[in-house]
């Protein structure tokens, strides 16, 4: 039985549980999941199943069997997902959904990075459209442009080289001593630490800034200059 | 050839996704191409009433899903260019009552039946976006030169990248070129400066577009209107043409003169 398990993955979804086979033969997985549905059938119970069968093929009576096996348990099985076309068409048939939408990449990113030094960075090589947030415990480097709507969180430093138009807190775990710097530095709003800003103007022919906590404590922004 | 499956979306309402598809439609029809329009804004049906077939809806797309007529008896042919048909949105269902792969499969049934496919999407981000995404080769972003709906359609760019619908193309809608020259709009540049995709239209304000719309005629029927022109040479573009961008911001301002001139304005 512990055997058997180990094929399964079961794993949460933003809208109900993910449910992942491997290829050995159906007739063995389905007798597996269904063990485990039994013996944990709390857990279970009602339930949005996506089913991931890799490539298994299935045919109409399978997927049929295995509905009804589980609504009977009070599951309700939505999506099949497969590598096989066959699978796939059997159960665009059914009604059932073969796609699962992923998880929206352009909202929240948390990267997690284990053992932190102080130099850590994460790279971007892309410009961040509205909608993107990006949280980071350490210095966050973009390629590229951050637009309106787009907000960049960091622990350290926030390194732009591109315009920022959007939001940016840098040190934002207290850090007095972070930076922001870009190109062209017309934020809709800057955050060092505790302190925020708004008060930057689009200029005409921009100019590379530098963004810091003056020693008044009041963030500043200055143009950078060679030397 | 299997049809191109085109959408049209904004992310904000009200910048004109559904004049657009009717307008595409009708140049793509007007020249030759077989063209099906899909309404994906089920709930909130507005295509049918742009084309002027809103008597003539039998069954609608939802209808087709849930297999109570044949796809075919949902397309609306247009008795004045019989290249021209409708499928379209349900007014009584919402966007629930369809779901990306039901849409997956209705413009795979399509791909052969025509040689363009424009899917008119909803307002938003969520089901009905994701809907009209779904079976789309090409999507087209329309924005006007104003900085909330720009805003939007960088939203939207930003989650046709992440699901790998390629960033789209920019249709800018209803520009003004006298208000560019002033300063009081963002000109074409700002806004291909901070969206960074392909253009493939600008169509300038033009009060006939709200007068043909009313009248179930769309404006790319009207060889004389500048917007109809506009629809037309995005037409042409969509069938891989190179054709020239008008210089709305110059030819404005002469055009201007010469009204000026003529005492009417």
């Amino acid at each position: 039985m512990t055997e058997t398990n180990s094929l399964i993955q079961i794993k949460g979804l933003r809208d109900g549980l993910l449910v992942a086979l491997d290829d050995a033969p159906w007739e063995i997985q389905r007798a597996a999941f269904l063990g485990q549905v039994d013996s944990q059938p709390a857990f279970f119970k009602g339930a949005r199943l996506a089913l991931d069968v890799a490539s298994q093929v299935l045919r109409v009576d399978d997927l049929v069997e295995l509905r009804d096996q589980l609504s009977e348990r009070g599951i309700f099985l939505w999506a099949v997902i497969s590598e096989s076309p066959t699978t796939e068409q059997t159960a665009q048939l059914l009604g059932l959904a073969t796609r699962i939408s992923k998880p929206r990449p352009e909202e929240t990113r948390q990267f997690s990075v284990e053992d932190l030094g102080e130099d850590t960075a994460l790279f971007l090589n892309r410009t961040l459209r509205s909608g993107t947030r990006i949280e980071f415990a350490g210095h966050v480097v973009v390629f590229g442009d951050v637009n309106p709507g787009a907000e960049i969180v960091a622990e350290g430093n926030v390194i732009i080289w591109g315009r920022l138009r959007g939001m940016v807190h840098a040190g934002s775990k207290g850090n007095k001593d972070a930076a922001i710097c870009a190109l062209d530095l017309s934020p809709t709003q800057l955050r060092i630490a505790d302190e925020s800003s708004a008060i930057l103007k689009p200029q005409q022919s921009p100019k590379p800034e530098i963004a810091r906590i003056n020693a008044e404590g009041k963030l500043q922004a200055e143009f950078w200059s060679v030397g | 050839m299997p049809a191109q499956v085109i959408t049209i979306t904004s992310g904000k309402g009200g910048v004109g996704k559904t004049t657009a598809v009717a307008n595409l439609g009708v140049a793509l029809a007007s020249s030759g191409s077989k063209v099906v329009c899909i309404d994906g804004d089920i709930g909130l049906r507005n295509l049918d009433v742009i084309l002027g077939l809103e008597n003539r809806i039998v069954y609608d797309i939802v209808d087709v899903i849930e297999g109570r007529c044949r796809l075919k008896q949902a397309m609306i042919r247009d008795k004045k260019l019989p290249l021209l048909h409708l499928i379209p949105a349900a007014q009584t269902r919402d966007k629930n009552a369809v779901s990306p792969s039901d849409m997956n499969r209705l413009v795979k049934d399509l791909r052969n039946e025509c040689e363009f496919v424009l899917i008119d999407s909803p307002a938003g981000i969520e089901r009905g976006f994701r809907n009209a995404i779904a079976g789309a080769d090409r999507v087209l972003v329309i924005t006007n030169p104003e900085v909330s709906a720009v805003r939007d359609a960088d939203r939207v760019i930003g989650i046709l990248e992440a699901e790998d619908k390629g960033p789209g193309a920019l249709i800018l809608n209803r520009l003004n070129p006298s208000l560019v020259r002033s300063k009081d709009m963002l000109s074409p540049d700002d806004v291909l400066d901070l969206l960074a995709i392909e253009l493939i239209g600008i169509v300038p304000e033009d009060e006939n577009v709200i007068i043909s719309s009313n009248r179930g005629s769309p404006v790319a029927f009207d060889q004389k209107s500048r917007a109809g022109q506009a629809f037309r040479n995005i037409a042409r573009r969509l069938k891989g043409e190179s054709v020239p961008f008008i210089d709305w911001e110059n030819q404005g301002g002469l055009w201007e003169r010469i009204q000026r001139l003529a005492g009417r304005k």
